[in-house]
């Protein structure tokens, strides 16, 4: 898993919680279908515009609510990765353990317009706007963080560890087969 | 050097003299907790794990089974209990809610560290645990390697002074703090202080419950005589309590005068901010209210309702749902006879699970529909139709507003 990363940025608001993207409803559903819920009620059709490769940013207290894996859910939709001026930390956590790298800008919304490309760098916290030449820096995240991160995620590393089979490592980078594994939270 | 309760903790798991805000520690966790939901997709059977007597397992949120997929997910999880000998197996019939079969079992104990795969695991910071949620993988991941890591946020002490009064229940004190300060993301909660005395542990745990909500990392009370007590009835015995130092580093100390404070109920969609007493509310219809949860579904909590609804019938046009939070509470409830009062009032008694609270089953609401609930979230669409508006409350507002058909100050329903 790469640790930089590229693409187009679709921007939202603050206080996105874990209902407006995964809903109870959606969790009935296998993960590919569940995850053309995210965003069903603040941006209905979101799922159909975005494409592989594209970042999603967002304001305050992003992804407050439930540990349901739905940092997961958006590998499924191909996001490779997710900005928000401020984590709510589970699912923070969340996007680490999925091995999707996230990056804390406090003032990414404004940095930031729909359709700007960025570049995010987690392993030295370094970004860019390449549509508009803005750059900076935040915090680099501890080295355990990016570990994870560049692992693919926990699962991969526990295959690594022998906790799980040795032979399931690569395929447990996908998070497709991840989300599934160790199930849901909520 | 000085610390609060979770940097007290957290020094004490990760084997070093003082932790403090801005640092990331690997702990070793003292319990972990694996629900329902991570057996219902696939569920990968680890080769080995950490060890089986700091594991548990608990069937709560969709029990029984509502849907084929769900049911799928019971068989592995007997079949992995059995495979490893996970001796705290809380299946379908000695189940409940998680937090609530935590308590119930002394799985939470102070000064320790407790993970779960449920957002409101902060809950058990209502017995001086450093406890919360955390993802399905990342709970794998410690069941399997028994520790993890946390950055360590700045924390915010709640020093609670006076008096509560007995018409005030700890919904009404989070709603009021929620309503007044907002959200605290990377943040934790410590509570404490002199007026801590006054607040049973029922509304404790409604309190810690609710950090979640305004998106607190950890949500912990000090400990006192009364969370000593509650835990020598239950036979918890052996814990190292985490006192704060007198002089630890917060990032704030906020007074709440409990004596001042009256039933609160927030508006739909967050209780941020979002907030008012029950008594300034003006005439709102409802049409399902709910009385369960882990916040809300403890004995207290219909007892509560009970006192309320006795004698006292659900108003035409209204459905009340009353869920208690575990299989042991359903079965004490009864022996008390608050749930042939509840029962007798008009409202349907459901199975323990997170049921309705969760949107799941058993009780979601429709479009165009008002919900009052008292449970934990009232996010729009968490209850069922994203074009439902959900407003929370205490127990006891919640009885008598089933009661009277709108929003109404159980203080002013006559018992």
């Amino acid at each position: 898993m790469t640790l930089g990363i590229t693409g187009k940025v679709w921007v939202f608001g603050d206080d996105l919680n874990t209902d407006a993207m995964y809903p109870a409803f959606a969790m009935k559903m296998d993960p590919a279908e569940a995850a053309r819920h995210i965003f069903y009620e603040v941006r209905p059709g979101w799922t159909d515009q975005v494409s592989a490769g594209d970042i999603v940013v967002a304001g305050k207290n992003f992804g407050l609510g439930s540990s349901r894996p739905v940092a997961a859910l958006f590998t499924e939709l191909g996001v490779a990765g997710l900005v928000a001026e401020e984590f709510n930390s589970l699912f923070f956590r969340n996007a680490v353990n999925a091995g999707l790298p996230a990056m804390t800008i406090p003032d990414a919304t404004t940095i930031f317009s729909e359709g700007d490309i960025g570049a995010f760098d987690v392993s030295t916290g370094e970004w860019r706007n390449e549509t508009t030449g803005a750059s900076g820096s935040v915090p680099k995240l501890p080295d355990l963080i990016l570990e994870i991160i560049a692992s693919g995620g926990v699962l991969p590393r526990l295959a690594a560890q022998g906790y799980l089979p040795a032979e399931l490592g690569d395929v447990l980078r996908s998070s497709t087969v991840a989300i599934r594994g160790a199930g849901s939270g909520a | 050097m000085s610390m609060t309760v979770i940097e007290k903790i957290f020094a004490r798991k990760a084997g070093v003299d003082t932790v403090s805000a801005g640092e990331t520690v690997v702990v070793d966790v003292d319990m972990t907790v694996l629900i329902d939901l991570q057996f219902a997709t696939m569920w990968l059977e680890p080769l080995r794990i950490h060890d089986p007597d700091k594991l548990a397992i608990v069937m709560d949120h969709a029990v029984p089974a509502p849907t084929i997929k769900d049911a799928a997910g019971g068989p592995h999880a007997r079949k992995f209990a059995a495979d490893f000998g996970i001796e705290r197996f809380y299946d379908v019939g000695r189940h409940g809610i998680c937090h609530q079969v935590i308590a119930e079992n002394g799985l939470a104990r102070p000064g320790e560290i407790l993970a779960c795969t449920d957002s409101h695991t902060c809950a058990a910071g209502a017995y001086n645990t450093a406890a919360r949620g955390l993802g399905p993988a990342e709970v794998y991941s410690i069941m399997c390697t028994g520790s993890t890591w946390f950055q360590v946020a700045p924390t915010i002490r709640y020093q609670l002074e006076g008096v509560k009064p007995d018409t005030v229940s700890g919904k009404d004190i989070f709603l009021h703090i929620a309503n007044e300060y907002g959200d605290a993301a990377n943040l934790n909660l410590e509570f404490g202080g002199s007026g801590l005395a006054s607040i049973p542990m029922h509304d404790r745990r409604t309190i810690a419950t609710q950090g979640a909500e305004v998106s607190a990392d950890f949500s912990t009370f000090e400990p006192d005589e009364v969370l000593t007590s509650f835990l020598d009835e239950r036979g918890v015995t052996g814990y190292d309590i985490a006192a704060p130092d007198p002089d630890a580093a917060y990032r704030e100390v906020r007074h709440v005068d409990l004596a001042a404070l009256e039933p609160y109920v927030a508006r739909p969609g967050t209780v941020s901010r979002n907030g008012l007493p029950v008594s300034q509310m003006g005439k709102q219809k409802i049409d399902q209210a709910f009385i369960g949860s882990c916040a809300n579904g403890q004995l207290e909590d219909l007892e509560i309702a009970a006192d309320v609804l006795r004698g006292k019938t659900v108003a035409a046009g209204v459905r009340l749902l009353v869920t208690p939070a575990s299989q042991a509470v359903f079965r004490e409830a009864m022996r008390l006879g608050y749930l042939q009062d509840i029962a007798d009032a008009g409202a349907v008694i459901t199975n323990s699970t997170c049921g309705a609270c969760f949107g799941y089953h058993m009780g979601v609401v429709g479009p165009g529909e008002v919900c009052l609930t008292s449970s934990t979230r009232n996010f729009t669409g968490r209850m069922g139709s994203p074009e439902a508006q959900i407003f929370m409350a205490s127990p006891a507002t919640v009885a008598a507003s089933a009661i009277t058909g709108y929003i109404t100050d159980a203080r002013s329903v006559t018992r």
